[in-house]
């Protein structure tokens, strides 16, 4: 089976609208998410890319979940990273940490540990100094929750 | 509940102008505020909600926290060393209790 030019521009756009429209559903239910994010970013919109998050796909123990953050940025006095923030989507409250460099720190970059709730994304947004802001998400599965009961 | 003891890794030698790694982990429960006792009662939340990092009174790293960090925080961070000095860590409790370590750094 070949496909044509015609057929295969419109696969991917077909493609990309179903991406989208399915992000969109499974964001629809995290408004405290997003409203994390519009107050961190000041409403604007991040973009993707820059900022990198290092997690692992499967979590067994939702209790300990080591998460890793980095951005490219020189972190130079003119040019550096402010500030990161964490969010889980499917957690009670979806703030779990924020992180604040300085031209100082060298490189930005933190790991810490974190509690998942359930299986869910876990959101890095970073903040520059010039007010410029960048998003990553990635998927974590969680076989065992980490809220107690 | 025992007193939380802080546990920081700072590399004792660095050359001026490298980025050391910097582990801190410090004990302590991280209560969520989400969990039950046996009688069904909230457990009230008590986390150390403010981590910083200061390397000769100048502030490196800092970091808030909220329930979702783990029991037992760990963090692990970059600083950028041009001299010898002091790296003073501190976490802020919600009680208000403050728990403070220092670690020296030689820069050949």
């Amino acid at each position: 089976m070949s496909f044509t030019r015609r057929q295969v521009f419109g696969l991917t756009i077909g493609a990309a609208a179903f991406v989208a429209a399915g992000s969109r559903v499974s964001f629809a239910a995290t408004d405290q998410t997003e409203e994390a994010i519009k107050a961190f970013t000041g409403g604007a919109e991040p973009k993707e890319g820059t900022v990198s998050l290092d997690t692992p796909e499967i979590a067994e123990n939702g209790n300990t979940v080591p998460v890793g953050v980095s951005v490219e940025s020189p972190m130079t006095a003119d040019s550096f990273v402010e500030s990161v923030l964490i969010l889980a989507d499917g957690n009670p409250n979806p703030a779990v940490a924020t992180f604040h460099f300085t031209a100082m720190s060298g490189a930005a970059e933190a790991k810490t540990r974190i509690r998942l709730a359930k299986t869910q994304n876990v959101i890095a947004v970073a903040k520059m100094n010039d007010g410029s802001t960048f998003i990553d998400r990635k998927e974590v599965k969680v076989t065992i929750g980490g809220c107690g009961g | 509940m025992a007193d939380p003891k802080p546990r920081v890794k700072v590399p004792k030698k660095a050359a001026a102008g490298e980025v050391i790694t910097i582990k801190t982990l410090i004990s302590h429960p991280m209560e969520s505020g989400q969990r039950k006792d046996k009688q069904g009662n909230l457990i009230p939340r008590q986390i150390i909600n403010k981590f910083t990092c200061e390397f000769n009174g100048q502030v490196v790293f800092s970091c808030d926290m909220d329930p979702a960090v783990s029991a037992n925080p760990y963090v692990e961070f970059n600083a950028k060393v041009n001299e010898s000095g002091t790296f003073k860590f501190t976490w802020v409790d919600d009680d208000g209790s403050v728990y403070e370590s220092e670690n020296k750094i030689t820069v050949e």
